[in-house]
Parts: C-alpha cells; sequence; structure tokens
C-alpha cells in the first residue's frame, strides 16, 4: 500500500479506469468531455462550477485539474475564490437548514 | 525568487541554464531517457513527419539582438538589460540583401526590445522599401514609455507601416506585473492607447495591432478565441484600448522558463501536460516549417527557440552570409523535446496557433 491515500501523480492515470472496464470508463469520458463543451454555458463558467463542485466534494485531484484548467482559462484568483465560497455557502446551507429538523424534533420531543 | 535574481539574465549570473547544452541535457535525460515519455522524434515519425521537413518558407524572422528594458520571468531568450548581443550594420546591411531577394511575404523583427538596438530605424527604413508584404515588429509595449528617445515610435511605426506585435499577459495588473516586472502594466496600458489614437488596433485600419500572450505560469494557454473575446472586452471597458487579434503562445521549457519550471518543482508536470496535448494535426504547421530565423550575429536557425538552443540549420548554409534559399529549403530541421511545446492543443507559433 502506498504511505498516502492521495498522489497528486494518480491524476495523470485517471484514463486508466478504462482497461479494467472498458465500456463504462468509455462512456463515462465521453460523457465528461461532452459535459465541458461550450454550449449553453461557457467554457469559463462551466471551469467554475467545477471548481465550486470540486471544494464541496474534496476532491485535491479535481482541485488541482480545475485550478490549473482555470489558470488556462484566464480565470483570475478573486474570481476562483469567490466560486470556492458560493460552494461553501451552499454547503454550509445545507448544513444549517438541517437545523429546522433539529428545531422540530426539539419541539416535538419537548413538553 | 529574490530581486536581485529578477533584474538579472541567467548569463549575467552565470547560471548553469545559460548555457544551451545544458538545457538540452535537463531536456533528453530524466522521463525521456526513461521512457517514461515519448521523444518528439519518435512522436512526430507515427504520422511519417520524421524528418521534419520545410514547407514553403513565408517569414523571416530577424533577432536584432538580445539586450531588452525589461527581465521577463518567462522568457525564452533570457534578454534583459545586462545583455549586450546587438547585430552590427554590417549584418543588418546582408539581411537586407537577402530581404530584397527573398520569396518570404513577412518580414518579422524581435529581440530583445529590437528598438534598442542603434541601427533599428535605419534598419526599418531600409526594409520597407524592401516591398515586404507584412512587415512585424514585435515591440514591448513598456519600450515606447521606457525613455523620451522612445517617446515618438507610435509615429515612426505608423510611417513605416509597421504591424505592431506586443506582448501583453493578461488584462490585469496583477498577473501582468507578476511575469513581466512591477509597473509593465500601467506602462503597456499608456503605450496601447498611443497606438490606438495613432489608429492602431482599430477596427477597419490597416496599421495592425495585435497582442500576443503567454501564460504566467505552469500552465498551458487556453482557447484562442475565447481568450480574444476576453481580452478585447475587458480591455475596451477598463481602458477604452482595442486591438485587433490575440495570438496564443505556449511557454517553450528553455531558457528562463525552464528555469522557473525547475526552481517551482512544475518541470516534470509541465512536460507530462506537453506530451499528453500533443496534437498531430498541429504538425505540419509548426512554425519551423515556413519561417526562417536569424541571429544578431547573421546565424541561421529553424526557429527563435532553437536559436537560443544553439542549433544551427543542418544545412550546408549556415549563416546570412553565404544564405540560398534554395538550398535552406532543402534540409531537416532540428528537433528536440522543446518542440512539444509549439504542438501542443491547438498548437503555438509566434503568429497564434496553427491547427
Amino acid at each position: 500500500m502506498s504511505k498516502t491515500y492521495y498522489d497528486p501523480a494518480d491524476l495523470r492515470k485517471f484514463g486508466k479506469i478504462t482497461e479494467w472496464s472498458e465500456e463504462l470508463g468509455t462512456k463515462f469520458f465521453d460523457y465528461y468531455g461532452k459535459v465541458f463543451e461550450e454550449s449553453a454555458l461557457s467554457a469559463r463558467e462551466k471551469s467554475l462550477i467545477a471548481l465550486a463542485v470540486s471544494h464541496v466534494v474534496k476532491c485535491p485531484y479535481c482541485i488541482d485539474a480545475y485550478t490549473k484548467d482555470g489558470l488556462q482559462k484566464g480565470i483570475t484568483k478573486e474570481e476562483m475564490m469567490e466560486a470556492v465560497h458560493v460552494g461553501a455557502a451552499i454547503e454550509s446551507g445545507a448544513t444549517l437548514v438541517h437545523g429546522v429538523q433539529m428545531m422540530n424534533t426539539y419541539e416535538k420531543l419537548s413538553m | 525568487m529574490s530581486e536581485v535574481k529578477k533584474k538579472q539574465s541567467l548569463h549575467k549570473r552565470n547560471d548553469q541554464l545559460a548555457n544551451a547544452n545544458r538545457q538540452l541535457e535537463i531536456l533528453s535525460n530524466g522521463i525521456f531517457a526513461s521512457g517514461e515519455l515519448p521523444k518528439f522524434a519518435d512522436k512526430i515519425a507515427e504520422i511519417g513527419h520524421s524528418p521534419l521537413r520545410p514547407n514553403k518558407l513565408e517569414i523571416l524572422q530577424i533577432n536584432v539582438g538580445y539586450m531588452c528594458n525589461q527581465v521577463c520571468e518567462h522568457c525564452h531568450v533570457d534578454a534583459g538589460p545586462d545583455r549586450k548581443e546587438i547585430m552590427t550594420r554590417e549584418i543588418m546591411e546582408q539581411c537586407l540583401e537577402v530581404i530584397k531577394k527573398t520569396g518570404a511575404h513577412t518580414l518579422d523583427l524581435t529581440g530583445g526590445a529590437p528598438e534598442m538596438n542603434p541601427n533599428f530605424r535605419w534598419f526599418v527604413e531600409e526594409a520597407s522599401k524592401a516591398g515586404i508584404k507584412d512587415f512585424i515588429v514585435r515591440s514591448n509595449l513598456t519600450i515606447i514609455r521606457a525613455n523620451k528617445k522612445y517617446y515618438d515610435l507610435p509615429d515612426f511605426f505608423k510611417k513605416h507601416n509597421v504591424h505592431v506585435v506586443s506582448s501583453m499577459p493578461h488584462w490585469t495588473r496583477g498577473k501582468t506585473d507578476k511575469q513581466r516586472g512591477n509597473g509593465v502594466f500601467d506602462k503597456s496600458i499608456k503605450a496601447l492607447q498611443e497606438l490606438n489614437d495613432r489608429g492602431y488596433g482599430m477596427p477597419d485600419s490597416e496599421l495592425r495591432l495585435d497582442l500576443v500572450y503567454n501564460p504566467s505560469g505552469a500552465f498551458l494557454p487556453g482557447d484562442q478565441v475565447a481568450m480574444e473575446k476576453d481580452f478585447k472586452k475587458a480591455l475596451l471597458e477598463d481602458f477604452g484600448i482595442q486591438f485587433h487579434n490575440l495570438f496564443v503562445i505556449t511557454n517553450l521549457p528553455i531558457s528562463r522558463f525552464l528555469d522557473y519550471l525547475i526552481a517551482s518543482e512544475n518541470y516534470e508536470d509541465y512536460m507530462y501536460a506537453l506530451v499528453e496535448a500533443y496534437n498531430p494535426s498541429a504538425v505540419a504547421n509548426v512554425m519551423c516549417t515556413n519561417t526562417i530565423s536569424i541571429s544578431w550575429d547573421g546565424w541561421l536557425y529553424d526557429c527563435d527557440f532553437n536559436q537560443m538552443l544553439g542549433l544551427k540549420v543542418a544545412s550546408k548554409v549556415k549563416h546570412i552570409s553565404e544564405y540560398n534559399e534554395e538550398l535552406l529549403q532543402d534540409r531537416n530541421i532540428v528537433i528536440s523535446q522543446h518542440c512539444y511545446g509549439c504542438t501542443a492543443g491547438a498548437g503555438s507559433s509566434c503568429q497564434g496557433t496553427v491547427a
């Protein structure tokens, strides 16, 4: 076993997942490529969404990939950080909205 | 990097990377020697382009000297105020003889800051008489604001119908100054406004003003069309500046950019990125297939990058004094791993993308 769970060099090997399941791997990469094509949303907008989601799902590979992708697209660090805050706000909002459930339960159980 | 280092060329610092052979060793050893990544020669052999051969000659690119008023962190020339290599009038006269006879339609003057060559204006005046269709000067913009003696350059360019191609790493101050030095952004903006005032870069104007973008870091450039759109919008909205086209250029892993890649521990990742982005359809039109590069001392090269690596043309004709276009065109182009920089993604050349 490797000494750490994440190795940055593994990102380069991502394509190898098709070797153990060619059909599903190929379908995934075709889908992935299609999603990021410029369409109703610009490639720039998609890159910022991907960066925000990368933080929310806490994927270090994705964070590396979409920081680099943002740099390639000329996205500024201010824009990148704002995108991360959007992700963080949704994530913390998702936590906090469960507070209503806590409040409901509390009220229901209390005399 | 220390402030002192930022102001000196690798040559001035006697850095080992000032030596072209050392750079070529690095580019051929490590991940390429171990077979982890394929060599460029093997890659182009797969599609029948080995040896790489010239197409029709279209561009004569003349490097009139390595002296520059800036010391950009990514510079493949290792240019700077401390570089003393300057083309003499004698070599310029030999170039003029070639310009009069060449089949190339474009003359492309580069440096360093070409304007710092004391014979620059004389050379432009003489060369513009030769009837070349497209006469490019690669101006770094800040030179126009560097000293009073350069303030009239926009008028001089206009008088000789020079096509101005200028570097602009980003439309924000921070990213520009990080790559090119403090104050570069403001001076560049002022210079662009002055060029616009003379009619340069305006819609429908015949006075061509193009900008060059190259990434300020260890990543590849984005899509040229999308970046041009972003540059145009930001420069117009923020500063009222207009220009014609944006050329997106990939940084090649040589000289100061190689030094940066190694020092920042990005070298291997960058080479992987270049090889992964290799685009076979870019190979047929890479810059070296339609260009001859001439150095300040008259030697001939396949491109400006090979010039900096000391890789002279593989031809009997090696110097401007013995120039023979027919013989030169019958040559194999000299390649190494740095060539991956010109075949990544949409390809890269001094005229932007090629694929």
